[in-house]
């Protein structure tokens, strides 16, 4: 069941709002990544997973793995609109003794695993994922992974792994905002060709404007791309996405809104006071 | 102890269809009884020990009790950090088995020697960490892996090594078992270092001097009350461990200190520096100085005529 593109861009634009706030209220780091993110989050939350939040742990769920971890802000708000816990908590973020820890945490009810140390989601969804194949179960693996995430040399071995065994309920979602920690993709190491590197270690391949929700939600309706094979979805973002002063600039992995900043992002977004 | 191993797991595989298998790309003439008899419950993961690993985590996520295997610190040294993050913090029934811990891999050089494993398993999170002294210990351990609901690590020797327990020991997880009786000196033991620890006993039986000999399977939790019985009792005690510092004598003097017991140790262990050079395993324990003559000459001085 895929809900329409308005619920997604409404959906999108709330979860926006809430990192904007979380993040300048602790002066917390990475909301250009979760800006980047913020449309795939909303239509995977829009019916494409199949979840059940008053029951998260339910056997034949979809498990979603954020694997990078540092984007936690953006899922926690995802969760909290769906209804896995309360959106007031939200405003406990990176708050002493809050569970909404800076990277994302599974003592959160409807986060799988915990991450934050780069290049572990996709193994530890893969092995979901071969669990399910061997169970004769029906659930998908989606696990989401940043673009410098892949300089991890750890990703390249479930990468390798994945197409080997036919995980086609497995789809890995780059975030590929072009931007890492310290400098472009471009500067630091560059991915190209990225789309054939996957299909070359052989996974199925989309590409699409990570942004566009018609085509978010068709691609991420449409796995597994190929029988037998698993799938990877190369949504090309915009670091900051919908903020006129973050987009494209490094330092909003770091900084947090100000007061003056925070309104006007939220203007921008057309979110009002 | 590797070949018992694979035994027990057999049998509690077919006992309990939770329980896989997944190796690095090793156990040749070892993993293939299980591989043959639950193809649906083995994997090989490649050369690829961080996946291996994180992939157990998933499997484990999914219901499944996972044990990796792979030789001496492979399983455990280069995928650290999936250890510690995936399946420690995440309290998963995942049990790391590194088959030929210590020298075991002795001529094959340093980068096949598992020294400090016990050092970096027994402060994480969750974790049981085991170290058997002969079969009897590795198929109690093995079993005992697979009902704890959490993470294990199981160091085992390689292949070949005696049963020192007559029959099955009455293993319980962090309890020192008894190998023999003595009331002047214990020695205490872990891993495939507890056949060295009898002979030393014998050696000193031979000057007068009557030895208790203790095997630690159980590192993590670790046996507080034995150390309190030792206290009580022989109030001597040296530890036999195949392992640098951060083992089996980091354990006894942290109880000592801890508990203010009244004992005095001395800790046989390996030193800190890599063995750079090849040889049997008993020719580097030698080089060590954890051959049965060098560790009893260093206790004879505790005991001057």
């Amino acid at each position: 069941m895929i809900t329409d593109s308005v619920t997604t861009h409404n959906l999108a634009r709330t979860l926006r709002e809430h990192a904007l706030r979380m993040v300048h209220a602790v002066n917390a780091s990475h909301i250009g990544t979760c800006l980047s993110m913020a449309d795939i989050i909303a239509v995977l939350y829009s019916g494409v997973l199949h979840l059940n939040p008053a029951d998260p742990t339910l056997p034949d769920r979809d498990r979603l793995i954020l694997s990078k971890g540092h984007g936690a802000a953006i899922l926690y708000a995802a969760l909290a609109e769906t209804g896995f816990f309360p959106v007031d908590e939200l405003n406990t973020y990176c708050r002493e003794n809050s569970r909404l820890m800076g990277h994302i945490s599974h003592h959160v009810p409807g986060v799988e695993v915990s991450t934050g140390s780069l290049g572990h989601g996709l193994s530890f969804g893969t092995g979901m994922a071969l669990a399910c194949k061997r169970d004769n179960s029906n659930w998908r693996v989606f696990v989401i992974l940043s673009d410098g995430e892949l300089d991890e040399g750890s990703n390249w071995e479930p990468i390798l792994f994945a197409p080997h065994h036919q995980l086609d309920n497995l789809v890995a979602i780059v975030d590929y905002n072009k931007i890492q920690s310290f400098g472009t993709v471009e500067e630091v190491l560059s991915l190209e060709p990225l789309r054939a590197k996957w299909e070359a270690f052989g996974w199925e391949v989309r590409e699409v404007d990570g942004h566009d929700h018609a085509a978010l939600t068709e691609s991420l309706s449409s796995i597994p791309f190929k029988t037998g094979k698993p799938s990877v979805l190369i949504a090309h973002t915009v670091k900051g996405k919908g903020v006129s002063y973050m987009e494209n600039s490094l330092a909003w992995h770091y900084r947090s809104p100000n007061d003056e900043l925070l309104t006007q992002a939220l203007d921008e977004l057309g979110c009002g006071e | 102890m590797r070949t018992r191993f694979i035994e027990t797991l057999c049998r509690l595989a077919a006992q309990d269809e939770r329980i896989w298998l997944v190796c690095g790309d090793l156990g040749y003439s070892v993993l293939e009884v299980f591989r043959d008899r639950f193809p649906n419950r083995y994997l090989n993961a490649g050369v690829a020990e961080q996946n291996m690993t994180t992939m157990a985590a998933g499997l484990a996520h999914s219901g499944k009790i996972v044990y990796t295997y792979s030789i001496a610190n492979f399983p455990v040294m280069r995928c650290l950090e999936q250890i510690r993050n995936d399946v420690c913090y995440h309290n998963l029934p995942v049990k790391v088995v590194a088959v030929g811990g210590g020298l075991a891999y002795g001529t094959q050089g340093y980068s096949h020697h598992g020294v400090e494993d016990l050092a970096v398993t027994r402060v994480l999170p969750n974790m049981t960490v085991f170290a058997p002294g002969d079969p009897w210990e590795a198929e109690c351990v093995t079993e005992a892996a697979a009902n704890i609901p959490g993470p294990c690590y199981i160091r085992l020797g390689k292949a070949g090594e005696p049963n020192v327990h007559n029959c099955r020991p009455n293993f319980e997880i962090g309890k020192i078992l008894t190998v023999k009786n003595g009331t002047d000196i214990t020695l205490l033991s872990t891993g495939g270092m507890l056949v060295t620890a009898l002979t030393c006993a014998s050696l000193l039986e031979d000057k007068g001097i009557s030895a208790q000999v203790l095997s630690s399977p159980s590192l993590q939790p670790f046996d507080i009350d034995s150390m309190h019985n030792i206290g009580m009792s022989t109030k001597h005690i040296a530890t036999l461990e195949e392992h640098a510092e951060g083992g089996l004598a980091t354990i006894v003097a942290e109880q000592i200190a801890f508990e203010n017991l009244d004992i005095k140790l001395i800790p046989f262990r390996l030193q800190r520096n890599p063995t750079t050079v090849a040889g049997s395993q008993e020719h580097l324990r030698s080089l060590h100085s954890l051959s049965p003559e060098r560790i009893v000459s260093r206790i004879y001085k505790w005991f001057p005529e």
